[in-house]
This record gives structure tokens, C-alpha cells and sequence, in this order.
């Protein structure tokens, strides 16, 4: 079985669009429909973003209904969000903070604004109410297991807590607290996210504690302390999401104690891969399953050919958009511009471009 | 006498180049409010023109329902379709408005007419033998091409073609003439043949068969209705792509003169070649901004709404430059283009053309180096290269 059977209803509502189909060519019906309301569109999910409730200064939480070919998450899970910012889209992921039994058809971002940050702070500070959003259904390892173990523990610091929140959303709403400790770290009091309601759960489940540690006056946490915070924390299950560096630490310390198999990690930021800008570096061209190494000066499109891919090109001077390709990762310049750019997804010119460092591309 | 000097076609490139970084420095959120409005208004045009032909037993929702379909075809071929077909809109990162996923309502696969129309022609703009958009290989509109008792009929079959352009853009996109030197195979044509049909039958079905029927009674008022609207499109689109570059001013250019091109060489080519046409801003849209066929030519990728914006600057380059900035009204144009169909229509004298054939706008154009003459729209002067160099 590939996907889940259908009902006869879609059967009868996808044979009906095929026949409509004849009349809306070489569109679909719901080119029009998606005119009306945009969440109707079956080729692209998305959603409204119908509040923006401030958290902190710099963080909000977008309560967002997803439309058409939405799946339900498990709490700690992330999506995709895809924001049109001047008029670019761009393609970001967030964790969903809200738990899946919240229901009524909404689910909730929190983003923190990055300062400098394209996508987080046009989240937090200039979007409004009735936007509409690209999404990705629900994806990520990052939940708890069935049955939820019985001991807990989280560690976390800044936005890191929004999948954590998630689960503890989703375990209070069930009513079944385990034994969880949350270790939760900001520079200060008022900047927790999810302070009031992380301090309510707290005093609601005897069994949930909580440990603030507010770094800008007590400083950072150290794992060694973790002993005297959490005295049975090599036997506990743990999830842990924050900066790049305390999740390092953490892994190197769960790793030493032999326990690293029960230690759980979000990563916020890409872990680089260590690849030079405008170096040399090796494209892999998924489509066509060739590789070739470039020296970051050569054209996409001529390293391609290179390798013996019969590559489709025009003009190779960036004006037919006859040679284009999706990236899949990595980064490229601009041979025009100087400009390095690219993000997953992006169609890129080949005949123009060039890879900075490792790339793949749809090709 | 003015010289135009290697360095002045570079710096004219230069100067061009920036306008280009202007307009893509400053895209954003109100251009693609633009074309998200004019996709919006288009569909709900082409909504309201099918419903109106629907209630077509009143004479007057025929006509109504007819020319808001017929505007709406307009609007999809032109201001949408070529438009995002060229990328313009790429930039958005929005695959329902991307020149890689677009399809438009023409008989045409939008596949093949990327590569011979953004790529040959805007490549190769008005090269003779390499630009198959000089009279669509099917008329005789430079001196150069050499003359054919064939065309001594090509007024006719201009005016044919006219009403019939959808079609005749599909199968000259075939290339079929390029069968001959064996640079294209029977698979190939056969194949693309294919493709054209199975677009081409759902197009046909959709105007001529499915909307007339589901009309029921009113069968053949839809059907001529559908059949007016796409003949008015094809008509229209005809007149503004031939106004483009066909008028007397428009240059053409031999494979030897633009070998070696550089960057400011192409800019003055592209110029060269393309003819504005003046009008409104309703104008501008519904000729999908190629009467602003110069800036269009320039910068291909560009998105069409801000054409009007950056002509005034192109205008004054050029007149810094003491180049040439072809414009006219449609039907001047039109009236040109018509003159140049007939006159060709007939052997060129092998001596100096009549003098009224080269227009005197152009004559007075200062030769750059290397231009032995000026730039001589009948094509045989303008050398892009030094003589020396
Ligand atoms: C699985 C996953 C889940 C995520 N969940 C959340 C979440 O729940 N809430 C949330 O706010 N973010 C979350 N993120 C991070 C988010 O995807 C973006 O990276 C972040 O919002 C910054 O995007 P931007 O467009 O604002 O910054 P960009 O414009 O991409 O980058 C601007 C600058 O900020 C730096 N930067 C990029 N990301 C971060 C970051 N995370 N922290 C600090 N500096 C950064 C960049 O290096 C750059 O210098 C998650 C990321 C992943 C991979
Ligand atoms: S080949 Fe034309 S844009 Fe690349």
C-alpha cells in the first residue's frame, strides 16, 4: 500500500476535478478556488496565521490553521514554514510549542527574532493576523516514546524550550505528569519563554520540577553542576535543545558516561559542514547521479557537462531560464554578482552559478 | 563627426548594467502584489466572460462575455504567461508563479516556446539565419534574406497568419526547417509534434467542445464567443510582437557582425533591434509591457511592471549616447510594419535601397568605429567590430 486508502468521497471529488479539469486547462480548478480561500490549494500546503501573541521582547508565538493535506504532529515535532518577505518566500523551520490534543484545528509557532534575522523577525515583529503561509506537514524524532518513560529530564536554553513545551503541553493536558525535571537557561527572569506558564505547571504537578537558571546573573550551566541538580541524571531519558555549543557539551558528556543512548537533541542551526567559501568543493547532481568536484569558479552548468551530463542549457548567460536546477544543499554564487546566496529548494541558474564549497543539486 | 567609441559601447553597457541592479535591488512586496493582483483580476475576468456567454439569448452579455474573455486571454498571454515564462517573476521563489512550472492558454507547450522564444530570439535578437523570429520563417521582413517567388504572397499570408498566431507560434516552435540540414530529428519533431497535440486538444476541447456543450441550447453563441476571443488574442498579440521589431527603424544583423560580442555589444543590439510602442498604462498591460519592447529586450528577466518605470532612464542614455530610441504609436507602427510585409514582398534592387527605405532618424545616427555607415537598418553596415581591430 502506498498512502492511506481513500474514501469514496475523494474518490468522487478527485474524479469530479479531473472532469472540471477539461474546463479550467492548462490550469487546475483550484487555481480559482485558491483565489477565494488559498488554503484550498492541494499542491502546496498552508496556513493562516490567525494571532501573534507576544512571549518576550523578541519572541512570539503565530497561531497558525493549516489548510488542506494537514497531518496531526507529535509534540515535539517541527515543520517548515515558508514566509514571503519583500516579496521573496523563504523556507524556515520552527518546532511546534503547541500540543497536538489542543485540537480546534490551530497549531502554534514560537520564533524568536535572530537580530539580523530575515524570517524571525518578520515573524515576530511585522506579521500580521490573516497572512498566509506555506507549511510542511509535521516531521522529526525529537518526541517522546509510547509509553512515556517514567523519569525525565529536560535541558534546555532560550528558544530551545518550544519543543520541550510541546511535550509538556501534551503531558499536562493528558494529566499524567511523570517525574520530569526541567534544567531551562535564559539571561534572565523575564526572559523565559513560557515563564508564567512553565511556573504554573510546576506548582500544578508536584512531580514536574523546575530549575530556572537565569545566566546573566548566575552565568552559564555547567554540566558538572548537573550532579547536584539531578542526582539520578544518568538514568533519566533526556531531551535537550538549545545553542549549538551547550548541545556539543551535552553530547560529550552523555557520551562519557557511557549513557549517550539516552540522550535526545534538537539542533536549531545547521551543523556546517566545514566547507571553504569560493574554495573548491564537490557537486553531487541527484537527479542524474554524477558527481564532480569544481574549483568554485566553473559554472554549475559546465561542471555538469564536465561529468558527461547532458545538461540542459540556452543562452549560459542567465537570461532564458533554460538551465535550471533545485537546490538541494549547499551554497552558490552568482558569477554576475559576486553574490553568494542559496537556500534548500531555490532554482538556480547553473549557467551562472557557482558552488561554494559541497552543493547538491536536482539535476 | 561624433565618434561612439569601443569604451562609449562599454560604458553604455555599464550604465545599462545599473539600471538592472537599481530595479533588482529594489524588488519587493509591491511587485509581487502586482502580479498577484493582475493573475487575480485576470481569472475572475475570464470567470465572468464564460458565466456572461452563458446568458448569451441577450445579445449584449454575447458581446460583454465575449470581450471579457477576449481581455482575459489577453492578460494571460501577454502580461502573465510571456512574462513569467521569462523569469521575471522567479525571483519570488513562489512555485505557482515560476517559469518552470507555468503552463499558459495557448495550443502551445509552454516547454517549447521557452527555448525558441527566450532563448534563440532573445539571444539571437534579429540575427539573420539565428533569430527564427524574423517573419517566423514563413515571411521575407530583411533585405537579406534572399527573395523568393513564395513571397510575393507573404501579405496574405501575414493576414492569415494574424488570427491564427497561437497556431502558428506552436509550429514554429517545431522548427521543422531545421530538419533538412539534419540538425533536428524526426524523433525530435515527432515527439515535440506530440506534445503539441495533446496541449493543443485539450485547448480545443475546452474552448470548442466543453463550454459550448455545457451551454447547452446556447451551443453556438459560446462557441463563436470562444472562438472570437481567442482570434482577437491572436490578432492583438500578432500586431504588438510584429510592432516590436519589424517596423522600418528595427536593425538586423548577420552572424559574422555580432561574433565576439561583448556585454555593452548585446545591450546595442538588443536596442537596435526592438521598436516602443506609446500609450496608457492600461496600454503598457494589455501589450504585456512589450510596447516597452526596448527595456524589455535590455532586460529580459526584469519584471514587465517596472519597464515603465526605467524607460525614461534608457531614453536619456540613449540620447547621451546619441543612439537611437525607437518609438511610435500602434498604429504608425502597424502601418510600418505592414509597408515593410509589402515592400519585401517584391525583389530588393541590388544597388542602394529607395531612399525612403532607410527612415532618416536613422540615417542621421553617428557611425560608431567601426560602423561604416551608421546604423544602416537594412543591415548591411553595421559591423559591431572595429575595421582595425
Ligand atoms: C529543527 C529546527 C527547529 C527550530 N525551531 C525553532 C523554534 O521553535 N523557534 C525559533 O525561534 N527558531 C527555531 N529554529 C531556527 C529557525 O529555523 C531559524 O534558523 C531562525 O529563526 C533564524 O532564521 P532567520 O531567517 O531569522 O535568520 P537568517 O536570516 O537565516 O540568519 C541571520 C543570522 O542569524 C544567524 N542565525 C541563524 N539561525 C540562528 C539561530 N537559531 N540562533 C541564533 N542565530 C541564528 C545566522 O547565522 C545569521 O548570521 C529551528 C531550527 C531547526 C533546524
Ligand atoms: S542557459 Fe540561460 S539562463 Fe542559463
Amino acid at each position: 500500500m502506498t498512502g492511506p486508502a481513500r474514501t469514496p468521497i475523494e474518490d468522487v471529488t478527485l474524479r469530479l476535478a479531473d472532469t472540471v479539469a477539461w474546463l479550467t486547462t492548462p490550469l487546475m480548478p483550484e487555481d480559482y478556488l485558491t483565489l477565494i480561500n488559498p488554503l484550498w490549494s492541494s499542491r502546496e500546503l498552508r496556513g493562516r496565521v490567525e494571532a501573534v501573541r507576544p512571549e518576550t521582547k523578541d519572541v512570539a508565538s503565530l497561531v497558525i490553521r493549516p489548510g488542506r493535506g494537514w497531518s496531526a504532529h507529535r509534540a515535539g515535532q517541527f515543520i517548515r514554514v515558508g514566509v514571503d518577505v519583500d516579496g521573496v518566500r523563504h523556507w524556515r523551520t520552527y518546532s511546534l510549542s503547541s500540543a497536538p490534543e489542543r485540537g480546534a484545528g490551530r497549531v502554534t509557532i514560537t520564533v524568536k527574532a535572530v537580530p539580523g534575522g530575515v524570517v524571525s523577525t518578520h515573524l515576530v515583529h511585522r506579521t500580521k493576523p490573516g497572512t498566509i503561509v506555506g507549511l510542511t506537514r509535521p516531521q522529526g524524532d525529537f518526541v517522546l516514546p509510547e509509553p512515556v518513560p517514567s523519569r525525565l529530564l529536560f535541558v534546555t536554553a532560550g528558544s530551545g524550550i518550544t519543543p520541550v513545551m510541546a511535550m509538556l503541553r501534551s503531558l499536562a493536558r493528558i494529566g499524567e505528569m511523570p517525574d520530569a525535571i526541567v534544567l531551562h537557561s535564559a539571561p534572565t527572569r523575564e526572559e523565559v519563554i513560557f515563564g508564567p506558564e512553565l511556573r504554573t505547571l510546576a506548582s500544578r504537578f508536584p512531580n514536574l520540577l523546575l530549575h530556572e537558571r537565569h545566566t546573566r546573573s548566575s552565568g552559564r550551566l555547567d554540566l558538572s553542576q548537573l550532579p547536584d541538580l539531578c542526582p539520578d541524571w544518568s538514568e533519566r531519558h533526556v531531551w535537550a535543545c538549545g545553542p549549538t555549543g551547550m548541545l556539543r557539551e551535552a553530547e560529550t558528556y552523555w557520551r562519557e558516561a557511557g549513557v549517550v543512548d539516552r540522550l535526545h537533541v534538537e539542533h536549531f542551526r545547521p551543523v556546517l559542514t566545514g566547507s571553504t567559501a569560493g574554495g573548491a568543493g564537490h557537486v553531487r547532481f541527484l537527479a542524474s547521479g554524477r558527481e564532480a568536484d569544481t574549483d568554485g569558479a566553473t559554472p554549475l552548468l559546465v561542471v555538469g557537462e564536465n561529468a558527461g551530463i547532458l545538461m540542459s542549457s540556452g543562452c549560459r548567460m542567465g537570461i532564458c531560464y533554460s538551465c535550471t536546477g533545485r537546490l538541494r544543499s549547499g551554497r552558490v554564487r552568482d558569477l554576475r554578482t559576486g553574490r553568494e546566496y542559496g537556500e534548500e529548494g531555490e532554482i538556480v541558474q547553473t549557467c551562472v552559478s557557482a558552488a561554494v564549497g559541497n552543493v547538491e543539486i536536482e539535476l | 563627426m561624433q565618434t561612439f567609441s569601443e569604451a562609449d559601447v562599454e560604458e553604455f553597457g555599464r550604465e545599462l548594467d545599473k539600471i538592472r541592479d537599481d530595479v533588482i535591488a529594489s524588488r519587493g512586496e509591491d511587485d509581487a502584489r502586482y502580479i498577484r493582483r493582475v493573475i487575480a483580476v485576470q481569472r475572475a475576468l475570464e470567470v465572468s466572460g464564460r458565466t456572461l456567454l452563458f446568458a448569451s439569448v441577450l445579445p449584449p452579455a454575447w458581446l460583454a462575455g465575449t470581450a471579457a474573455l477576449a481581455t482575459a486571454k489577453i492578460l494571460e498571454n501577454m502580461e502573465i504567461g510571456h512574462n513569467v515564462l521569462h523569469g521575471q517573476w522567479d525571483w519570488m521563489r513562489d512555485p505557482e508563479i515560476h517559469s518552470s512550472t507555468w503552463e499558459w492558454d495557448l495550443v502551445s507547450p509552454a516547454g517549447h516556446w521557452k527555448y525558441t522564444h527566450n532563448y534563440l530570439h532573445h539571444t539571437w535578437t534579429n540575427v539573420l539565419g539565428k533569430d527564427r523570429d524574423i517573419g517566423f520563417v514563413l515571411l521575407r521582413l530583411s533585405p537579406e534574406q534572399p527573395w523568393h517567388p513564395y513571397y510575393l504572397g507573404q501579405p496574405l499570408y501575414n493576414a492569415v497568419l494574424a488570427p491564427f498566431f497561437e497556431w502558428g507560434v506552436a509550429l514554429h516552435d517545431l522548427e521543422v526547417e531545421r530538419l533538412r540540414g539534419g540538425d533536428k530529428s524526426w524523433t525530435e519533431v515527432f515527439t515535440q509534434l506530440r506534445e503539441i497535440l495533446r496541449k493543443a486538444g485539450r485547448q480545443a476541447v475546452k474552448d470548442y467542445m466543453a463550454f459550448p456543450l455545457l451551454a447547452g441550447p446556447l451551443f453556438f453563441p459560446v462557441l463563436v464567443g470562444n472562438l472570437t476571443a481567442n482570434m482577437t488574442r491572436n490578432v492583438w498579440a500578432h500586431t504588438v510582437i510584429f510592432c516590436g521589431h519589424f517596423p522600418d527603424e528595427a536593425a538586423t544583423f548577420s552572424e559574422e557582425q555580432i561574433e565576439g560580442e561583448t556585454r555593452g555589444e548585446w545591450y546595442l543590439r538588443q536596442l537596435l533591434g526592438s521598436c516602443n510602442l506609446t500609450g496608457g498604462p492600461l496600454f503598457h498591460i494589455m501589450t504585456g509591457n512589450l510596447s516597452h519592447q526596448i527595456e524589455h529586450h535590455l532586460f529580459p528577466d526584469l519584471p514587465s511592471n517596472r519597464y515603465a518605470e526605467i524607460a525614461p532612464r534608457v531614453r536619456a542614455l540613449c540620447e547621451r549616447f546619441g543612439l537611437p530610441y525607437n518609438t511610435g504609436s500602434l498604429l504608425r507602427q502597424t502601418a510600418r510594419v505592414w509597408k515593410r510585409v509589402f515592400r519585401l514582398a517584391l525583389p530588393t534592387p541590388k544597388q542602394r535601397p529607395e531612399p525612403d527605405a532607410a527612415p532618416a532618424r536613422l540615417q542621421t545616427v553617428p557611425a560608431p568605429a567601426g560602423y561604416t555607415t551608421g546604423i544602416d537598418v537594412l543591415g548591411r553596415a553595421p559591423a559591431l567590430r572595429g575595421a582595425s581591430g
